[in-house]
């Protein structure tokens, strides 16, 4: 008996700990930007809105948010709409060496947005005229992003039973009625997965922005963020905390709303 | 309305297997047709086949007087209720019903108020707004029914329509199966590896082997008459009897007893040939003690079926079963009779039916 109570004690014990791992950085991030002097230390902050003036008045805060928007949508769309017509040829047709294939652009996928593609990335871009441009920046992460994202939504396809499309075809469908109609309701939890990914992706990315947008108009949030300095070189507490919380926020809210809308759940016809 | 006929009809997947051997088949205008057999016969490829989801190697469909055999499915102008229902999960019941015709392009007030006419028919009015997760299995099947009759096509086809549901479903199901299909008159082609439900619902049916059809015939033809020793093993929910017998003048050599040749092979046998006798324990008489021209033997099982008991005899080491009314049930280790129908008895040559 006495053995249990220590044992649930001592588990509890290693949770809280963990717990506070995680927590201690969260609840900076929400007091910080409320402190008037803030420091590494968690405090009760004073309420003050003086770093969010700050922030406001920087002249490029505001805009790289919407540069990050503007990224991060449209490489959900783009990835959304390219890896579910990719995912659903892959996994209704028989093709010799499929799994090869997918399991190779998974693989070298890391590659192309990692740090060794970085000097033949740029040159690529430069080449095709498109450095310094959302649209050039969107179609990369786009690239290194799609095969990962077949291959999650490919899974969505293959437990789709094959019974309904079958049944929509004898009722005169055509194949893409098929995937406007069946397909796509039925694996939209896996739809609406992948966007989120690839949003909080490309939402986090620090490199390929920095590597191809020079730009500072174009630069998105993550870019931004590397610039926030005092004068004297350090990193300015202040506007460091307040910009964290207003560029953690949407990403927060959207996962809130893909979740209550979508819960990332499935539902199925019939038990099998 | 319309016949269906399948002419050399062949199909062979990739990798050689061959699931169907060049069938020829003719299902008249409004019939309701049973394929059965057992599992992996080629049967669902048939049906398939038909409705255009897998292409025949050779051969052709005809639905209806039109070569169908390189038309697309959607183009063939038939329903298929699939065993799973298929029922699409993120429609209601009202959608659901109405997809077929939102590919022809009725205008959604006209699709839904069809909806609704063909639901009201199946009792699924109040229905309508559940989507199918929410229906038990009975529900969705006529859900499913529902679905191809709003499409109006010329010939119906059912993947084992009646394996998802539990027993006692099952037997109400298919008794409404087959007072719908009486009612809309439209030629209905159903899979099914249930005998008893093929003989109950089907007015024709054809038993399938290996890609083969074996017979072609009414329930009571197949029951009563099968062609050859594997529909004989196959149709009737007791096993028919098949003994090794001997031809020995107008008497049949059986286990050691001797019973008359039956009246369909009368004439027909050779002197000291090889054959099977077949006879179904339905189609037996039971009796005390020794009778000449039965099987005798002793009482070795008894079995009940409800109404009726299944007697096995043991007549020289074979085994011999005959069904015999409630009450006069004979006592295990009885030594019995049982005589065989004279009219109803069978025999094989090599497998087939020996018949005039």
């Amino acid at each position: 008996m006495t053995r249990f109570v220590v044992g649930r004690i001592g588990f509890y014990t290693l949770i809280a700990l963990l717990l506070a791992f995680f927590t201690i950085p969260l609840l900076w991030l929400a007091s910080a930007p409320f402190t008037s002097n803030p420091t590494y230390e968690v405090r009760m902050p004073d309420f003050t809105w003086e770093n969010f003036e700050i922030i406001l008045a920087h002249p490029y805060a505001l805009g790289s948010l919407v540069n990050s928007l503007i990224l991060a949508i449209g490489s959900a769309i783009l990835v959304v709409v390219l890896s579910a017509l990719a995912a659903y040829a892959l996994s209704r047709v028989r093709l010799p060496g499929r799994d090869a294939l997918l399991y190779a652009l998974l693989l070298l996928s890391s590659i192309i947005t990692g740090t060794a593609a970085m000097v033949p990335l740029f040159q690529l871009a430069i080449e095709l005229g498109l450095i310094d441009s959302h649209t050039g920046l969107i179609l990369i992460m786009t690239g290194g992003l799609l095969p990962a994202a077949i291959f999650m939504i490919k899974d969505f396809m293959d437990t789709t039973p094959k019974s309904y499309e079958e049944s929509a075809r004898v009722f005169g469908a055509s194949p893409l009625q098929i995937v406007r109609h069946v397909v796509v309701p039925v694996v939209r939890p896996g739809l609406a997965t992948i966007a989120v990914w690839t949003i909080a992706n490309v939402w986090g990315n620090f490199l390929m922005p920095y590597l191809l947008l020079s730009d500072v108009e174009k630069q998105p949030a993550a870019v931004i963020m590397y610039t926030l300095y005092t004068e004297g070189g350090q990193a300015n507490l202040k506007v460091l905390s307040t910009f964290g919380l207003l560029y953690s926020v949407p990403v927060v809210l959207m996962y809130l709303f893909v979740s209550k809308k979508y819960g990332f759940r499935f539902h199925g016809g019939i038990k099998r | 309305m319309a016949a269906i006929e399948l002419r050399g009809l062949t199909k062979v997947y990739p990798g050689g297997v061959k699931a169907l051997d060049s069938l020829d088949l003719t299902i008249p205008d409004g019939e309701f047709f049973a394929l059965l057999g057992p599992s992996g016969c080629g049967k669902t490829t048939l049906l398939r086949t038909i409705a255009g989801l897998e292409t025949a190697t050779a051969g052709a469909v005809v639905i209806g007087g039109r070569d169908v055999t390189n038309v697309q499915p959607g183009g063939r102008d038939v329903a298929m209720v699939f065993q799973d229902y298929a029922l699409f999960p993120h429609m209601d019941v009202t959608d659901n019903i109405a997809y077929p015709l939102k590919i022809k392009k009725v205008g959604r007030a006209d699709r839904r108020a069809k909806a609704g006419e063909v639901a009201a028919r199946l009792g699924l009015e109040q229905l309508m707004d559940r989507r199918p997760g929410q229906l038990s299995g009975g529900q969705q099947q006529r859900v499913a029914l529902a679905r191809v009759m709003a499409t109006q096509a010329q010939a119906f086809l059912f993947d084992e329509p009646l394996s998802n549901l539990d027993a006692r479903l099952r037997l109400e199901a298919r008794t409404f199966l087959k007072k719908l299909q009486r009612e809309l008159g439209v030629t209905t082609v159903f899979v099914t590896h249930d005998q008893a439900e093929a003989l109950a619902m089907a007015d024709r049916m054809a038993i399938m082997e290996a890609g083969l059809i074996r017979q072609i015939g009414t329930p009571s033809e197949v029951f009563q008459r099968p062609a050859n020793t594997f529909v004989a093993g196959f149709i009737g929910s007791t096993p028919m009897n098949l003994l090794d017998a001997v031809a020995r003048g107008d008497t049949l050599e059986v286990a050691g007893c001797k019973v008359p040749v039956p009246a369909s092979a009368e004439g027909l046998l050779a002197d000291g040939e090889k054959l099977v006798y077949g006879v179904r324990p339905e189609y037996m008489t039971y009796r005390d003690g020794t009778v000449e021209g039965g099987l005798t033997g002793g009482v070795a099982i008894l079995e009940n079926l409800g109404a009726s008991h299944l007697v096995t005899l043991d007549v020289g080491g074979v085994s011999v079963q005959a069904v015999v009314p409630e009450g006069q049930e004979p006592a295990l280790g009885e030594q019995g009779t049982v005589l065989p129908r004279h009219d109803r008895a069978l025999v094989y040559r090599d497998g087939e039916l020996v018949a005039a």
